[in-house]
């Protein structure tokens, strides 16, 4: 039972990444749009994401739950350790959350909306970032659990070039999540020509930042290297993702937007699965050394049955219905389009 | 503020803050759900109206509840990281049900929101009612978890280690039905009373009498039951507790010395130094009834209980005073609407039927937030009752007290846009709602 819980908590990760990725991008994507093309951005963004919104930030409660209830030895080193970035995330949560929501339900069109949408792109912004730096500090072996000072246990504990570069690396996929989705949502080939720029520019703003992502692992000492190249599965994701990003550009050419959101989700699949599998089950990397792992420091045997038989049972009444919900509006788009949005 | 009271304070604010939010979520798709019915069936626009115009309020505060839910979730650990570590493995079952719950009612939500003109009428109706039982199981199953912070089951703790855990057992604890169920009765209590009173006032007002008279009609109808049934359930509850968590009732009746034909005590003021309280009225007897069906036997007062295990008794007593208050209130207004129904049809035209029920709109919320206050004050100094004390479970990391102030400026914040936003909404309610029949089938929006 416990690999099903593991398999879940990591697929739960991946689709937080990919959807609610997807999600935040929209608001980084609206970050760099000139003013005149914002609204249209908007639009078709909010076409595509409103009905879906709630569902996709799901995949972060369905993950820390089951760190705390599966795993809560890491769960609670990770919220001692990591407290400042994890609260300077959920701010962000809780402003790009509510921002978008008020944008949209304000019974009146007026200067509010532009406080709205400054919220939400700046908040958008930061939440991934910081997700990339919460992710990037616990393998980066800087929480230290022996530290005995303040900046030592809770501020050098996740603010590193390493970390740092991981949560732009973060940011960028997300932006390029995003804009590729939108390929595919936009009706009109100006926005779409527009989109496609933004995505080559993101493109560009992941591989940046992935390089110094490894320039900052090896000035800080950390084998990332060695663990995406140093074995087969490792070097096979990195080959197949730049594989699939070759193809991606060869349909978006052509104009085929299930194959390209497929492919592109495909690369963020492989990411993680480099960054994840060679040091598996190892979750947490300390500064002594030690590692937890999600093996070694899993919760009572029977917790760790039930929450699985849980998210069994679960995942047979959602699944079903996520599906046919994104299907539906999917299908009857014909109609949003028409919609006003507000 | 030392760094042990701000992570109290800060849980406090952001439960209080939630539970709010979470009420409405809970409720209000059961209120529209009505409308949306009388809608299908009768045809009358007004009722499609009160549907929409409702929907559009639950998104704003469903949207806040999701976020404000998926902060907790992280504050446990943030805070609490000691309890989170033994705790989490054997209260984790209802959350992780309630996970399904939660995604069940997001995915619904999309649907109901977003579903006008595109699906089946009655396949959209259902899906409205699937928020509404989803979120009351999510309700219900949170609160479970709470319950079993009181009253702890489904593992044996010997020598500080948490052995032979079972995490259904923990779900079903003692205080799980009990809680669950005066919980529930609670939300329907208080969100019920808060709409009827907002659309009483635009009665009053004269504004959209039609749509505001039927709104206030389908909310008050259910805050009016649940408050009528409330004072049941809470007996059932203030036996529970006076089973499992002595000291909490002792504190909530602010009861400092054993003696036989125990009496309730109404109203008050505990002096906890002198271990007395002055000018309370006093009933004989009352408590022993209520707690043991009989007039004579003796209610344990905190003197038999360890003075580095009493609860704050005042905060509790009062907190405890004020919901049995506004319960009573609220029972008293139930059954004059129902008199209102059956014989005095007129009343409801009458000034100060609708002022009454205008000056209740807050009570519930208010009642809520003092029950668990009632609850979570009452259980102090423990965090889980009897096993681990709340002091022990706190962070390490210093200068929580600017995260309290963080947090508390942020929900200061949206409790002031969420206010201006329903306010805009109900204002806008004559421009996008009075009818004029014949564009509304051209209204695809919202
Ligand atoms: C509309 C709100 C409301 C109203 C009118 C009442 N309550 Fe209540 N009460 C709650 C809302 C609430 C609550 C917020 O929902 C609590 C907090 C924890 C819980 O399970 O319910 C609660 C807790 C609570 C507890 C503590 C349970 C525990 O700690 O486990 C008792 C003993 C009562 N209530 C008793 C009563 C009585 C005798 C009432 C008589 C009128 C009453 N309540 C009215
Ligand atoms: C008695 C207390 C509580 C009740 C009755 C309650 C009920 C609810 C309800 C009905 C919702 C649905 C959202 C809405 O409709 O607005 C919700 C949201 C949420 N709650 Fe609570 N809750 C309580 C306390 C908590 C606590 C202690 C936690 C965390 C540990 C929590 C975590 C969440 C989360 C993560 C969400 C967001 C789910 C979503 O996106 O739909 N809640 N809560
Ligand atoms: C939403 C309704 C709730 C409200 C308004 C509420 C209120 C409070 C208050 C006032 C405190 C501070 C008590 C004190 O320190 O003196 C507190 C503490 C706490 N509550 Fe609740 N509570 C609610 C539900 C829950 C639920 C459902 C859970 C967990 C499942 C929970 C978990 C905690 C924890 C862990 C603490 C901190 C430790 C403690 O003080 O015992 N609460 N809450």
């Amino acid at each position: 039972m416990i690999y099903v819980v593991i398999v879940f908590l990591w697929v739960a990760l991946l689709l937080y990444l990919v959807m609610g990725g997807a999600d935040f991008g929209a608001g980084i994507i609206e970050l760099f749009t000139s003013s005149p093309n914002k609204s249209r951005t908007r639009r078709v963004m909010y076409n595509a994401i409103g009905p879906i919104w709630e569902a996709n930030h799901m995949w972060l409660i369905i993950a820390i739950v089951i760190l705390f209830v599966g795993f809560p030895v890491i769960y609670a080193t990770m919220s001692t350790y990591l407290h400042i970035p994890l609260t300077i995330m959920l701010m962000g949560i809780i402003a790009r959350g509510t921002a978008l929501t008020f944008r949209n339900y304000d019974a009146v069109n007026d200067n509010m909306q532009k406080v709205y949408n400054k919220i939400f792109v700046y908040s958008s912004f930061i939440t991934p970032l910081f997700l990339g730096i919460i992710a990037g500090s616990t393998v980066s072996g800087r929480v230290d659990p022996d530290a005995t000072n303040f900046l030592d246990a809770y501020i050098y504990s996740w603010l590193n070039w390493f970390s740092v570069a991981i949560g732009f690396f973060t940011t960028s996929l997300c932006g390029y999540l995003a804009a590729v989705y939108l390929i595919g949502e936009s009706t009109e080939d100006l926005e779409r020509r527009s989109f496609i720029r933004k995505a080559r520019l993101m493109n560009v703003a992941a591989v940046l930042s992935g390089i110094a992502v490894f320039i900052a692992s090896i000035s800080e000492k950390i084998p990332l290297i060695q663990w995406v190249f140093g074995n087969i599965i490792g070097i096979a994701a990195v080959a197949l993702a730049t594989i699939s990003l070759v193809l991606m550009w060869m349909f978006i050419a052509k104009g085929k937007r299930y194959i390209i959101r497929v492919l592109a989700g495909f690369q963020v699949t492989m990411i993680l699965l480099t960054t994840t599998y060679k040091h598996y089950p190892n979750i947490i990397i300390l500064k002594n050394g030690k590692y937890l792992s999600l093996i070694g420091n899993r919760g009572a045997d029977k917790a760790i049955e039930a929450l699985g038989i849980a998210l069994l049972v679960g995942s047979v009444f959602i699944l079903p219905a996520l599906v046919y919900l994104i299907w539906s509006f999917q299908k009857k788009k014909g109609v949003a389009n028409n919609e006003s949005y507000h | 503020m030392d760094n042990f009271m701000a992570a109290r304070s800060q849980m406090a604010l952001s439960l209080g803050f939630h539970i709010i939010f979470s009420c409405i979520g809970m409720v209000m798709p059961f209120f529209m759900a009505v409308s949306h019915f009388i809608w299908l069936k009768s045809g009358k626009p007004v009722y499609q109206n009160i549907t929409k115009a409702w929907s559009k309020g639950v998104a704003i505060f469903f949207a806040t509840g999701a976020v404000s839910g998926t902060v907790l979730s992280f504050e446990l650990g943030l805070l609490w990281p000691n309890f989170m570590k033994h705790a989490g493995p054997i209260f984790g079952m209802p959350f992780s049900l309630e996970g399904t719950a939660f995604f069940i009612e997001a995915i619904a939500l999309g649907f109901f929101l977003y579903g006008w003109n595109r699906f089946n009428r009655w396949f959209h109706w259902f899906t409205g009612i699937v928020v509404g039982i989803s979120g009351l199981m999510s309700g219900v199953l949170v609160v479970a978890a709470n319950a079993w912070m009181n009253t702890p089951t489904g593992f044996n703790y010997v020598n500080g280690t948490y052995l032979n855990i079972d995490p259904i057992k923990a779900m079903f604890n003692p205080a799980w039905f009990s809680q669950a169920l005066h919980m529930s009765i609670a939300a329907f209590a208080a969100t019920g009373f808060a709409v009827a009173g907002i659309h009483a006032l635009m009665v009053l007002r004269k504004r959209n009498v039609d749509f505001h008279l039927r709104s206030f009609k389908i909310a008050a109808i259910f805050g009016v039951i649940a408050a009528i049934l409330q004072p049941l359930s809470g007996d059932i509850s203030a036996k529970m507790v006076a089973k499992r968590q002595p000291a909490k009732l002792a504190a909530m009746e602010a009861h400092f010395v054993t003696r036989p034909a125990t009496p309730l005590l109404i109203g008050g003021i505990p002096d906890e130094k002198n271990k007395k309280v002055d000018h309370a009225i006093e009933l004989p007897g009352m408590l022993s009834f209520l707690i043991y069906d009989d007039f004579t036997t003796p209610v344990k007062g905190l003197d038999q209980i360890p003075e580095k295990d009493h609860p704050p008794v005042a905060v509790t007593h009062y907190a405890f005073q004020v919901m049995v208050a506004l319960g009573m209130m609220m029972m008293a207004l139930g059954i004059l609407y129902l008199i209102a129904i059956w014989k005095k049809k007129n009343w409801f035209e009458k000034g100060w039927f609708l002022k009454l029920f205008i000056a209740a709109t807050p009570i519930g919320f208010i009642a809520v937030e003092a029950g668990w206050t009632v609850t979570e004050v009452g259980r102090q100094p423990w965090i889980i009752q009897g096993v681990m004390r709340t002091a022990d479970a706190v962070t390490p990391m210093p200068g929580i007290h600017y995260s309290f102030y963080l947090f508390t400026a942020v929900y200061f914040t949206l409790s002031l846009v969420v206010i201006f936003l329903l306010y805009r909404q109900i204002k806008m309610v004559p421009f996008i709602y009075d009818v004029k029949p014949k564009t509304l089938h051209q209204d695809q929006s919202l």
